[in-house]
């Protein structure tokens, strides 16, 4: 298992996309899983950045493991920010005309979609996002 | 990510190479800002995009407001990967894509 603990800031988005690729490409990882990965990793990296400890800034733990066959990658977000279950929002209309359609709200709506699995717990202070995503 | 324009009249080709994220979403958002002004007729060129993530979707929804009050905006050559987060977003009922 990998890990990095790094500042919850979306200047940092950078170094965690660069961090989930280098592992992907490690276990060969196809390229539209990647891309739907790194979307979903971007979604709650940037939300944890957001949310988490404004207006404060704090530290997101990311480990990333690997199992099964076929392949599957399991990335686990950990933040000890405020305790926020983004699953338990209900999922934007999306069949709303332009005029009546939100700006946001979709982020983690395309993380349940584009995942095999997405977990969330809350556990010894901390908001612990799990995401599963077969691989090759 | 690399927007390059091309104006017409108040014709206006936008087309974006690379990634439209968090990161570069803004960039693209300040250069709409401007660039709409007396445009009637929008074209997001998406060849060359490789992946877009909800910043991105913010801005093309945006835009699509914008010339819903002044004309059209059409989308065009976006690759499989964008067309199904198009897909799953509900994004395709809601752009005019070609």
């Amino acid at each position: 298992m990998q890990e990095l603990n790094i500042e919850a800031r979306t200047d940092n988005l950078g170094e965690v996309l660069g961090f989930i690729d280098a592992l992907l490409e490690e276990h060969e990882c196809r390229a539209k899983p990647q891309i739907q990965i790194n979307i979903a990793v971007e979604e709650i990296f940037v939300n944890i950045a957001h949310y988490a400890y404004a207006p404060d800034v704090g530290n997101a733990r990311i480990t990333v493991d690997f199992e099964g066959d076929p392949l599957s990658v399991v990335i686990t977000f950990a933040d000890s920010g405020m305790p926020y279950d983004p699953l338990a929002k209900e999922d934007p209309d999306v069949t709303l005309s332009v005029s009546e359609r939100q700006i946001g709200g979709l982020g983690i709506y395309m993380v349940k979609k584009s995942m095999d699995d997405v977990e969330y717990e809350h556990k010894d202070g901390f908001n612990i996002l799990t995401i599963k995503k077969r691989i090759n | 990510m690399t927007i390059t324009k091309n104006q017409d009249g108040e014709k206006l080709t936008i087309a974006l190479e690379g990634r439209l994220d968090t990161t570069t979403a803004p960039n693209l958002e300040a250069e709409l800002k401007t660039a709409l002004n007396g445009i009637t007729a929008l074209t997001f060129n998406l060849k060359d995009l490789e992946y877009i993530s909800s910043a991105g979707l913010r801005v093309l929804l945006s835009a699509q407001k914008t010339m819903n009050k002044q004309g059209e905006m059409t989308i065009t050559g976006a690759n499989e990967t964008i067309m199904e987060i198009f897909d799953v977003t509900g994004f395709v009922d809601i752009l005019n894509i070609e």
